[in-house]
């Protein structure tokens, strides 16, 4: 347990002690996208009825935050310490494999929640934002955290070079977060990309996040937790096998 | 008892290169033993290994007993192990460095001990300054304080002293003996020749993954029985008898190989017969330096 709680430690002091980088910068980035889309849109867009679209876009900007700098901590975390070689310190000692992917997944997630809530705050400035079901905004953001933690570990340790890494980041992560709905409800495209959303798994993310603001949402909250909790299901399985068979990290 | 450590069978190949070929090996608890050979002879890779760092093709590894694939938590906690290359970790000082790595064996009041090993390494001036901030002889310091952070009762060094100063050489050394003395087994790779064979008990060497010679010190350089006399000669030319036992010239002094101590003499009377005159003389013993050269350049002529 104690190998676990250091590993976890480690990893959150790793990000908190350069947090202007790792915290700060991510929420502003994410204060402007607020700052400039409310502006010019507010006055033309309303995704669900009553709502703003200030107020449709915080959660969502919170959201993708949040799964952004999830994946940020594991894969850049992992890219690092293979780089330098400092991976060894930790492959040496008796960790479990359970224990190191648990470890990197809760930093991940916390790391995530901490910008996620920034956001949060930051957007309380421009009004107050309600939030009646603040458990299920609590249950999908620690599970999409869990989930991006899980796919930047699996990059972090498939990457060889920070470039692939940055592939891996701009043509699958990115894409994959815009395309979910953060400005827009998937409701408002062509029945085609409407499909398509729905095989991303990032959408029921930021769906069932929204709904613990609004009380409204494109799927039942339900269907989208287990939906979502299957994945990061499936994913964990995935590293831990990954960690097990040593793929890439032990020679 | 259990053997610290023992391998059997070991193979492993990277590509085109077979690292280790059939490796069989055995070190009982509380011994000081050297692992010594040529560049690329696959020490770093038997050490990975033992370690859990890389995964053998056939064969088995186990340290005190603990299988390294199947059984590798106990396997680890059983084993202190110093790298070859100077890895760190930037974000941290020496003393956060040495806590967390306590911590990952469960460690968590580990500060006495910590204190003690950073004194024996004449690291405390340096405990809170930064990774990063170190010179190269630090932070291999570092990583031998951090090799011993649980006491292992097998501690393995890859060239511990690659780039440390004398003095400091010196100082490790002492501890490392300490620690033997108090139980340890020790393994170490070195190129200083030297430091194995004041410091270890046994030997084995390795020439292109596979052991060419596994015995004690004292039995291997009893095998290279014979001494070289080494002379200043005036005029500096060796007579007819003797240019056969010629090796080549070494620091301005001619080396005759004699088979026994008893043949300087008639060396000697041999130079003097052809009215040479001897202004210098030494006798060298064997060392563990020619041992190496002769097991490594006798397995590249059978080969
Ligand atoms: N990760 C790796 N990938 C590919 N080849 C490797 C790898 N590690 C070792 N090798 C090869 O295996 C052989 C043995 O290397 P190893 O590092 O074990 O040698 P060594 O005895 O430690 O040498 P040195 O004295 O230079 O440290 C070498 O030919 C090396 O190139
Ligand atoms: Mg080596």
């Amino acid at each position: 347990m104690s190998g676990f709680l250091t590993l976890l430690r480690k990893e959150l002091l790793r990000f908190w002690k350069v947090a202007f980088q790792t915290v700060a910068a991510p929420i502003l980035t994410a204060a402007l996208y607020l700052l400039v889309f409310s502006h010019v849109l507010e006055a033309h867009v309303q995704v669900y009825p009553g709502v703003s679209y200030t107020a449709f876009l915080v959660p969502g900007l919170a959201m993708m935050s949040l799964l952004q700098n999830a994946f940020a901590n594991t894969s850049s975390s992992l890219i690092q310490s293979k780089i330098t070689g400092n991976i060894v310190f930790v492959l040496l000692t008796p960790l479990s494999h359970a224990e190191l992917y648990w470890a990197y997944i809760c930093a991940a997630v916390v790391r995530g929640v901490m910008v996620g809530a920034g956001v949060f705050a930051v957007t309380l400035i421009t009004g107050p934002v309600p939030l009646p079901h603040p458990l299920w905004a609590a249950a999908f953001a620690v599970l999409g955290g869990g989930i991006l933690g899980a796919l930047g570990l699996i990059a972090g340790i498939w990457a060889d070079k920070f470039d692939q890494l940055a592939a891996f980041q701009n043509f699958v992560i990115v894409p994959l977060t815009f395309l979910s709905g953060v400005f827009y409800s998937v409701h408002s495209l062509p029945p085609f990309w409407q499909a398509a959303s729905h095989l991303n798994p990032f959408f029921y993310m930021i769906d069932g996040f929204r709904y613990g603001f609004f009380g409204v949402s494109d799927i039942a909250p339900l269907t989208g937790l287990c939906i979502v909790g299957a994945t990061f299901g499936g994913l964990s399985f995935v590293s831990l096998r990954l960690l097990r068979s040593g793929w890439k990290l032990r020679s | 008892m259990t053997p610290a450590i023992e391998v059997s069978g070991l193979g492993k190949r990277y590509g085109g290169v077979q690292a280790l070929d059939g490796v069989d090996l055995e070190v009982a608890q509380g011994e000081f033993f050297a692992l010594l050979g040529p560049n690329g002879a696959g020490k770093t890779t038997l050490i990975s290994i033992l370690a859990g760092l890389a995964r053998p093709d056939r064969g088995e590894a186990r340290v005190m007993g603990h299988h390294v694939v199947r059984d590798y938590r106990a396997a680890r906690r059983a084993l202190g192990v110093v790298p070859q290359e100077l890895v760190f970790d930037p974000f941290f000082t020496v003393r956060e460095t040495l806590r967390i790595q306590s911590g990952y064996f469960g460690l968590t009041h580990n500060d006495a001990w910590i204190d003690e090993i950073l004194d024996h390494l004449d690291l405390t001036a340096k405990a809170n300054a930064n990774m990063r901030t170190l010179s190269g002889g630090m932070k291999r310091r570092v990583l031998v304080a951090q090799a011993l952070v649980h006491r292992p009762p097998v501690i393995i060094l890859d060239e511990p002293t690659a780039g440390v100063d004398v003095e400091l050489r010196q100082g490790l050394w002492a501890f490392i003996r300490r620690l033997n003395q108090a139980g340890h087994t020790i393994v170490l790779t070195t190129h200083y020749l030297e430091e194995a064979e004041t410091l270890c008990s046994r030997v084995a060497m390795l020439k292109s993954g596979r052991v060419v010679a596994l015995d004690t010190t004292a039995n291997l350089l009893a095998g290279l029985s014979g001494v070289h006399l080494k002379v200043r000669l005036e005029p500096d030319r060796l007579p007819e008898a003797l240019r056969a036992r010629a090796l080549p010239v070494s620091g301005g002094l001619q080396v005759i190989a004699l088979e026994r101590a008893a043949l300087v003499a008639d060396a000697l009377a041999a130079l003097r017969a052809e009215g040479i005159q001897v202004l210098d003389v030494q006798l060298e013993q064997p060392d563990l330096e020619e041992a190496f050269l002769r097991l490594v350049g006798r397995e590249e002529r059978a080969a």
